[in-house]
């Protein structure tokens, strides 16, 4: 059993299990309270899966892209989570967990603030029903992202508003269970931080 | 004998990642990292790349002070993280992992005001050294890089009082821009202060702010440091300008001067006009020797009894919050309920959020 936390987006807290599947999910669609929620639906999803934090084999964390300051939220609490349970933290590129069992070629759209967003292409999936990313994550400009997608007609085109992380946690088991590598363990921040490097000393007088 | 709570504190509020564990009153761990090499280019914190420095820090740094202090994590009583005042998105980082921690271990949590916790530090001891009462009520002088402030402590985890604060930059803001201007390192502290060695206190007057009788009625236990910045670099400026060669020792040395006289001279009044005989320092300025020193003299000859922790424990750290969240338990109060967030404007009669 796995505990999936993802704050990409909103927040979404997960418990799930290779044979039960998705055991609970609960979602916050505010893009704001990452901090103040998080507690609240680890505990929850916790309590209304039935499941003991000694139970769990390991906790899914959603590594972005996404808006920084929330992303990391998710990430601390579960990097601290995995740790108190001295259990290993499954990191994978949060786009992944709409890209499971797919059929046909998807284009995943999520917002990245400052008016871009952050793309990925997938291929139809493998035959174990996992991700086949083609390319991304990326950011682009809204009104660019027709021109900068390789072949964006051939994809069904998904904006996300969030990423659920009940189907986020069965791909960590999936892919656990394949025997395949995780994501990246660092945040997928695509932009660097936000500094104004000090331009020299402006007079006063 | 009755044993004490185990706590192991999680501080973020600014550029330090903190983790601290005390037994009670007892210091056990008190392991910091320090993002503080990443903002020397910018010449200021960050807040963005203190963010990503948490991130990064917390699981080592919280490993290395469960080894230094010898605990088990299944042995922790409890867990405090600051949830204010500092950083929103530094601080954020803390109160996601604190909350996890918390949960994965099934023990309580307590969110604590990161000023507040600045005067808990003196309640801390090594292990090898005798208890000691913090004796209350007390003033203290809490001046940093990001806070500069003045609070009457009734009562450590009950009553706690603004005097007064900065109602512009932070001292410790102040002398990393001097040091700026005279091409000195960040951070400025440490700099102005090895210059001023040999500088003279009284080569130049610079103004002291917030100390003239009209400034004093409304502003009598606040700060501030901006007009004084800009006289530093009006000087500077007027000097190269005709041709002077700029002491850097005496400018350093003056500025200092100034700077330490208004927050002692501040610190001291309030002690007196309250009639609190007592005086605690604590934020990373207290590392500057004519700040401790000037305090010291001043304290003295006033009948005034100054504490100053360790230097460890009076620039940020996690022993400080773990000491106040020691303390709340220690009074019977709640642990927090996990909806708290992170108030980058937590007022410090908000002791506990
Ligand atoms: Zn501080």
């Amino acid at each position: 059993m796995l505990l999936a936390i993802d704050t990409s987006a909103g927040t979404s807290v997960a418990v799930v299990d290779r044979d039960g599947g998705i055991l609970v999910q609960l979602d916050e669609t505010d893009t704001r309270r990452h901090a103040e929620v998080i507690g609240t639906l680890i505990e929850r999803a916790m309590t209304e899966a039935g499941v003991v934090p000694a139970q769990l084999s390991g906790v899914v964390a959603g590594m972005g892209p996404g808006p920084f300051t929330g992303l990391r939220v998710g990430i601390a609490a579960a990097r601290a989570y995995a740790f108190g349970i001295g259990k290993p933290v499954v990191s994978l590129i949060s786009h992944d967990a709409l890209a499971l069992d797919l059929r046909e070629p998807l284009l995943v759209v999520t917002d990245a603030r400052r008016r871009e967003v952050a793309w990925s292409t997938y291929a139809a999936s493998d035959e174990l029903g996992l991700p086949v990313r083609v390319a991304g994550p990326f950011l682009a400009a809204p009104e660019l992202l027709q021109k900068e997608v390789d072949g964006y007609d051939g994809y069904r085109r998904w904006d996300a508003a969030t990423i659920p992380a009940g189907p986020f946690g069965m791909l960590g088991e999936r892919l656990f269970a394949a025997g395949r590598r995780a994501g990246p363990s660092e945040p997928l921040y695509l932009r660097p931080p936000d500094v104004t490097p000090s331009a020299g000393l402006k007079r006063v007088s | 004998m009755k044993r004490e709570p185990l706590v192991l504190g999680i501080e973020t509020s600014c550029d330090e990642t903190g983790i601290g564990i005390v037994r009670g009153t007892t210091l056990l761990a008190n392991t910091i990292a320090s993002s503080m090499d990443e903002h020397a280019r910018y010449g200021g914190v960050v807040p963005e790349v203190a963010a990503r420095a948490h991130l990064e820090a917390l699981r080592p740094t919280l490993e290395a002070a469960l080894a230094e202090a010898g605990v088990a994590l299944n042995e922790l009583d409890a867990i405090a993280v600051t949830s204010g005042p500092g950083l929103a998105g530094a601080l954020m980082v803390g109160v996601g992992a604190a909350k996890a921690l918390a949960l994965a271990l099934g023990i309580p949590l307590y969110a604590v005001n990161h000023l507040v916790g600045h005067v808990g530090a003196d309640l801390l001891h090594a292990p090898d050294e005798p208890e000691h009462e913090l004796e209350l009520p007390t003033v203290a002088l809490l001046v940093s890089g990001g806070h500069t402030s003045l609070l009457l402590v009734r009562d450590l985890a009950n009553d706690v009082e603004l005097l007064g604060e900065t109602i512009d930059d932070a001292a410790g803001e102040a002398f990393d821009k001097v040091a700026r201007l005279l091409g000195l390192p960040y951070p400025g502290g440490p700099e102005i202060d090895r210059a001023a060695a040999t500088g003279d206190p009284n080569a130049i007057r610079f103004p002291r702010g917030l100390t003239a009788p009209k400034d004093l009625a409304r502003h009598r236990d606040d700060f501030s440091f901006s007009g004084l910045k800009t006289a530093v670099a009006r000087w500077v400026e007027a000097a190269r300008d005709r041709g002077d060669d700029v002491s850097v020792p005496d400018v350093a040395a003056s500025f200092r001067e100034s700077v330490a006289d208004v927050l002692t001279a501040k610190a001291i009044a309030a002690c007196q006009r309250l009639e609190v005989p007592r005086l605690l320092l604590g934020g990373g300025v207290v590392a500057n020797a004519r700040v401790r020193a000037m305090a010291q003299e001043r304290a003295d000859a006033a009948g005034i009894t100054l504490r100053i922790p360790p230097l460890s424990l009076c620039t940020d750290n996690g022993a400080m919050i773990a000491a106040l969240g020691a303390r709340l338990i220690a009074e019977g109060h709640e642990p927090s309920t996990l909806t708290f967030g992170a108030d980058s404007t937590l007022p410090v009669t908000t002791i506990q959020a």
